[in-house]
């Protein structure tokens, strides 16, 4: 049985990650899942989170919001709007994504506030997640 | 017959018109380089993004609750025609290609009764089209202090363009810009993005399960689509205006040179005719003595 799988981090500009991998954390919206070869096909849209994936050299992740992930027989194929390396996330980028959260939030449609603020406290959970302090204004 | 003086001074002149053209054109070269490079990047996304969605399209296509975005209003009667084009001159016949597309559908759609709206992106589109739409103008957005093209840039004009639709301003949005066929050759195309149309959307071939459901992914990404396609047609359109200039800047290069060498020719035949004539003059001088 193959143990490993092909992984690709995709962002509209540019293709961020093509590896190997064993397993992918996924934050999908209707919660986390593991994908690891042979599951079955499945695609999913994502919340803002961590995607976790474990090579054989060890565990990577990366900060993704907006997309979906594509789970096949071939391997993981994740198409996020925004995706960087969580070491490279910087306290700027998450204030400046909260802001916006929060923006949204504030500017929301009625129909559409609880998914603003599930958008918002997804945002403020993934900054507390990777050692960040998310401020609220 | 111009004099030497004035000859001179023309060969200077154009001399340094051709060291602009030949920077320009070396400019364009690198920014070509770099503009392929960010086309040919983000297609893998939008390759993935429009196979997933043609996939979902076929499936939810034909049920009631399709999403707006996919379905249409039912009507057909405003047209949103998004131009794109590019915020500086000096590149051939880019913009004008374009604008003889979109100015050409617009006179169609008026002629059967449509209504048209036009949103412009990049100043060039908007001076040629004001000329003869200048009441139909909805909108403009300006990429012009944008220094590297990025995916907010194309964000930020899908969301005026659905902010629109949701207002219920437009039934159909179609864009128009050059598609990158070579350094020497852009195709000027139109592309219909709303109502959403997916080119070779067969049925999915694997069996996927959908979380949330089909309808709900469908509805989350057909946005991202609008968002995607703008972006990969502003891509287009950046690697297009450089390869133009490109050539274009080529050519005038060469224009310069031909120049060059047909002033240098007549500058020497006006310079031997003169020491000719002083010649004949000493010398007939020298004989009636």
């Amino acid at each position: 049985m193959a143990d490993m799988m092909q992984f690709d981090l995709v962002t509209p500009e540019r293709r961020l990650a093509s590896l190997q991998v064993r397993e992918a954390r996924i934050p999908g919206s209707e919660g986390e899942l593991t994908a690891m070869p042979g599951h079955a096909p499945l695609i999913t849209s994502l919340r803002p989170g961590v995607l976790a994936v474990l090579t054989a050299e060890g565990e990577t992740d990366y900060v993704v919001t907006g997309g979906f992930a594509e789970v096949n027989a071939s391997g993981v194929t994740v198409l996020a709007e925004i995706a960087h390396p969580t070491s490279e996330v910087t306290q700027e980028m998450i204030d400046g994504m909260v802001a916006e959260a929060q923006r949204l939030h504030r500017d929301a449609h009625p129909g559409v506030v609880d998914a603003t603020a599930k958008l918002l406290a997804d945002m403020v959970a993934l900054g507390s997640r990777i050692g960040l302090d998310p401020k609220l204004s | 017959m111009p004099s030497l003086k004035a000859l001179k001074n023309r060969i200077t002149s154009v001399k340094s018109t051709r060291k602009i053209t030949k920077a320009m054109q070396m400019v364009a070269a690198a920014k070509l380089r770099r503009a392929q490079e960010a086309a040919e990047a983000a297609r893998p996304y939008a390759g993935r993004m429009n196979a997933v969605m043609a996939g979902l399209a076929v499936s939810v296509g034909g049920s009631d609750s399709a999403p707006r975005l996919l379905a249409g209003t039912g009507n057909d009667k405003v047209h949103l025609l998004v131009v794109l084009t590019s915020e500086r001159g000096l590149c051939g016949g880019f913009n004008s290609t374009i604008v003889r597309l979109a100015r050409q559908r617009a006179n169609e759609l008026i002629a059967a009764g449509k209504t048209v709206k036009i949103l412009t992106v990049g100043k060039k589109g908007r001076e040629q089209l004001k000329r003869d739409f200048a009441d139909r103008f909805v909108g403009h957005v300006d990429l012009g202090a944008v220094r590297r093209l990025g995916y907010d840039d194309a964000q930020g004009i899908a969301r005026d363009v659905l902010a629109r639709f949701d207002q219920g301003e437009f039934d159909v949005a179609t864009l128009f810009y050059n598609r990158f066929h070579s350094v020497i050759s852009q195709v000027p195309t139109a592309r219909q993005v709303i109502p959403a149309s997916f080119e070779g959307g067969q049925g999915a071939s694997t069996l996927y399960d959908y979380e949330p459901s089909e309808e709900g992914i469908l509805a989350d990404l057909l946005p991202r689509g609008v968002a995607t396609q703008i972006f990969t047609a502003l891509l287009e359109n950046g690697a297009s205006e450089q390869g133009a200039r490109m050539s274009a800047m080529d050519n005038a290069t060469r224009n310069a040179g031909d120049m060059i060498n047909r002033l240098t020719i007549q500058y020497n035949r006006s310079r031997q005719a003169a020491i000719t004539k002083e010649l004949i003059e000493i010398i007939s001088g020298a004989e009636a003595l």
